[in-house]
């Protein structure tokens, strides 16, 4: 067995003759951060998707839909479903009655900030218990809608993206126009992508008499999901499907995730395998560069072990350090950013801020050490294995 | 390391064959060769007649096609590449034409590179480095690197790496071809001290007369085979 001290010692010696060949070695660095910058940036995207249609999912929240509906866009209830609902046991009550909220689901069409061009915006229509079942909904500008009028609040996200959706300007809705009087936060959720409305106001302007698509329930604690959705499954008179705010975000979330995560693992694999060639090409010419010194080395009786050690740490520290300056690139540049794409599901737009967790990076760093061993290794062996007379005559 | 009666570098019919293309290239043809403990022998030859080659065979850097090499007890030719490793670590000390000094590496540090295969600590490892470097001329050159010291300064800390570790045989390969006269000349008085001085077994390659002129003994090698008198 070859002493760590040993490897670690020969290591630090071939460390120390990196800045003669500096040229190669930071194009090598800056190959590899623009892949892994790239594959940040992309996973970002997935990654703040994801977290805006999660972020919501309280565990003692319940979504009811009819049964068969994969979305609330397919779904369908009336009064009297609502009604049950409301009385199934496992639901918070307060003196005005069950924590529920009766909601009609609509699509909008306004024209996004960035381009001009429109495309589809969610319009929810909710009954009062709304601000209560989902518990995060802040008014961080003008008021809540008063019930009863053509007045709608939008969340801070729609806001951002969409024109003509600041506090005292006019939307148009069906035969109407409705004012907007609030900008809302939903901790980030998916709610901040929508525009909300009284529900019984709602519900003429587009016809509905007193239908809705969905009821989203607050339970007296999480456990109580069970006995909730046990009760109204097996009711008689109710056809219905019910899962947890969480589940059913996660649910909503997941083809588009995996979409753009697909997407970004395939560019950054195709970039990586450039990298991967700029980073053999690198040490390739490292070794080559070092043939003499490596052959002596060996002359003097240091093994294979050493050697191979120290050319794929070389590699290694170079592609961790252009990792780190990638990752680092796409933290500044994108955590935090505010962008909007289509959920499938309910085919309207989302906004959501790019989201570079910890995570993220250090899943980052992990990929840039694999381009790192990948684009060592065999540069590595060639070394150990180069005929050591030869070697030595190498000028 | 050996019974005094037997020679320290013993070499029984060694024959070594390159494959050039479709061609067998024969550069040693059955050679025979002893060489005393505390000996200097000089290795003359023309170019090509193979004097690196056996030089590379003697130090395990290379094996014969056939035949025996045997340094003190160890047959050098049947030893597996880590053991050889480990065993020129121990028995070996090379001196390069070139000196090949690790640029990146204080003089002190290439010096102190075969001392890592042993088992001294660093403060051990410290006083052998400054014992070396003394024994050549050099004590206060530990912090120079290479490219700030002449031809003969190199030359003089490659010498004190080959002998840090009081190897049983020291090899070198043309130790003054890079060198000017008064350079060179100094290097061989500094082989011939350690012969003399310190009882160390050389074996020198070299081009030049006046060089093998310091050693003990002189052989010549000339297509494939060894004579104590050049060829005409």
């Amino acid at each position: 067995m070859t002493r760590p001290s040993l490897l670690l010692s020969v290591a630090l010696f071939n460390l120390r003759s990196l800045p003669e060949r500096k040229a190669a070695a930071i194009t090598a660095a800056i190959g590899i951060a623009g892949v892994v910058g790239v594959l940040v940036g992309v996973l970002a995207i997935a990654q703040g998707f994801q977290r805006a249609m999660t972020v919501a999912g309280a565990p003692d929240v319940a979504v009811v839909l009819r049964s068969g509906a994969d979305s609330e866009m397919t779904s369908g209830l009336n009064r009297a479903d609502t009604r049950i609902i409301g009385d199934a046991p496992g639901v918070a009550r307060t003196a005005n009655g069950p924590l529920t909220t009766a909601e009609l689901f609509a699509i909008i069409s306004l024209p996004k900030r960035s381009t001009g061009t429109d495309a589809n915006v969610p319009l929810r229509g909710v009954e009062p218990g709304a601000f209560e079942v989902r518990g995060n909904i802040k008014i961080v500008r003008g008021r809540r809608f008063a019930t009863g009028r053509n007045e709608v609040i939008v969340g801070a996200g729609a806001a951002h993206a969409f024109a003509g959706l600041d506090v005292g300007q006019h939307i148009k809705v069906g035969q109407n126009a409705w004012e907007v009087v609030g900008i809302f936060t939903a901790g980030g959720g998916i709610a901040e992508s929508e525009i909300w409305a009284d529900t019984a106001v709602l519900q003429p302007a587009y016809q509905r008499d007193d239908n809705f698509q969905s009821v989203s329930v607050k339970l007296e604690s999480a456990a109580a999901f069970q006995e909730f959705s046990k009760f109204l499954t097996n009711h008689p008179r109710l056809s219905v499907k019910v899962m947890r705010q969480a589940e059913y975000y996660a649910e909503q979330s997941t083809s588009v995730t995996r979409f753009i995560t697909t997407i970004g693992v395939f560019i950054a694999s195709l970039m990586a395998l450039g990298a991967l060639f700029g980073a053999l090409n690198t040490m390739y010419s490292a070794v080559a560069a070092r043939t003499r010194e490596i052959a002596t080395l060996r002359a003097l009786g240091f093994g294979s072990g050493p050697v191979i050690f120290s050319v794929l740490l070389e590699s290694v520290l170079l592609s961790l350090a252009g990792g780190g300056l990638g990752a680092a690139a796409a933290y500044f540049l994108f955590d935090g950013y505010r962008a909007s794409t289509i959920n499938w599901q309910t085919f309207s737009q989302v906004t959501f801020a790019f989201n570079v967790s910890p995570a993220l990076l250090g899943k980052a760093l992990g990929f840039a050490t694999l381009i790192g061993i990948g684009g060592g290794l065999f540069p590595a062996i060639r070394a150990a294995r180069l005929p050591i007379a030869a070697g030595l005559r190498e000028s | 390391m050996n019974a005094s009666s037997q020679p320290l570098v013993h070499i029984h019919n060694v024959t070594k064959t390159f494959k050039r293309g479709f061609e067998d290239l024969h550069v040693l043809a059955g050679l025979d060769l002893a060489v005393q403990e505390a000996e200097f022998l000089a290795l003359m030859g023309p170019s090509g007649s193979g004097k690196s080659t056996l030089l590379n065979l003697i130090g395990g850097l290379d094996r014969p096609t056939s035949g025996i090499i045997r340094i003190g007890e160890d047959r050098v030719d049947q030893l597996s590449d880590r053991q050889q490793a480990l065993w020129r670590a121990r028995h070996i000390g090379f001196v390069f034409q070139f000196y090949n000094l690790l640029p990146a590496l204080s003089a002190g540090h290439n010096v102190e590179l075969p001392l890592l295969l042993t088992n001294l600590d660093k403060a051990g490892r410290r006083r052998h480095v400054a014992a070396a470097l003394a024994a050549v001329g050099l004590p206060d050159c530990a912090s120079q690197f290479p490219r700030t010291l002449s031809g003969g300064e190199q030359q003089r800390v490659g010498i004190a790496r080959a002998i840090v570790t009081d190897p049983t045989v020291l090899l070198c390969d043309e130790p003054t071809g890079d060198l000017d006269r008064k350079a060179g000349d100094e290097i061989l008085t500094l082989l011939q001290k350690l012969n003399k001085d310190f009882g160390k077994t050389i074996i020198m390659v070299t081009h030049d007369p006046h060089a093998s002129a310091r050693a003990s003994r002189t052989v010549y090698l000339d297509k494939g085979r060894l004579s104590d008198q050049p060829s005409a």
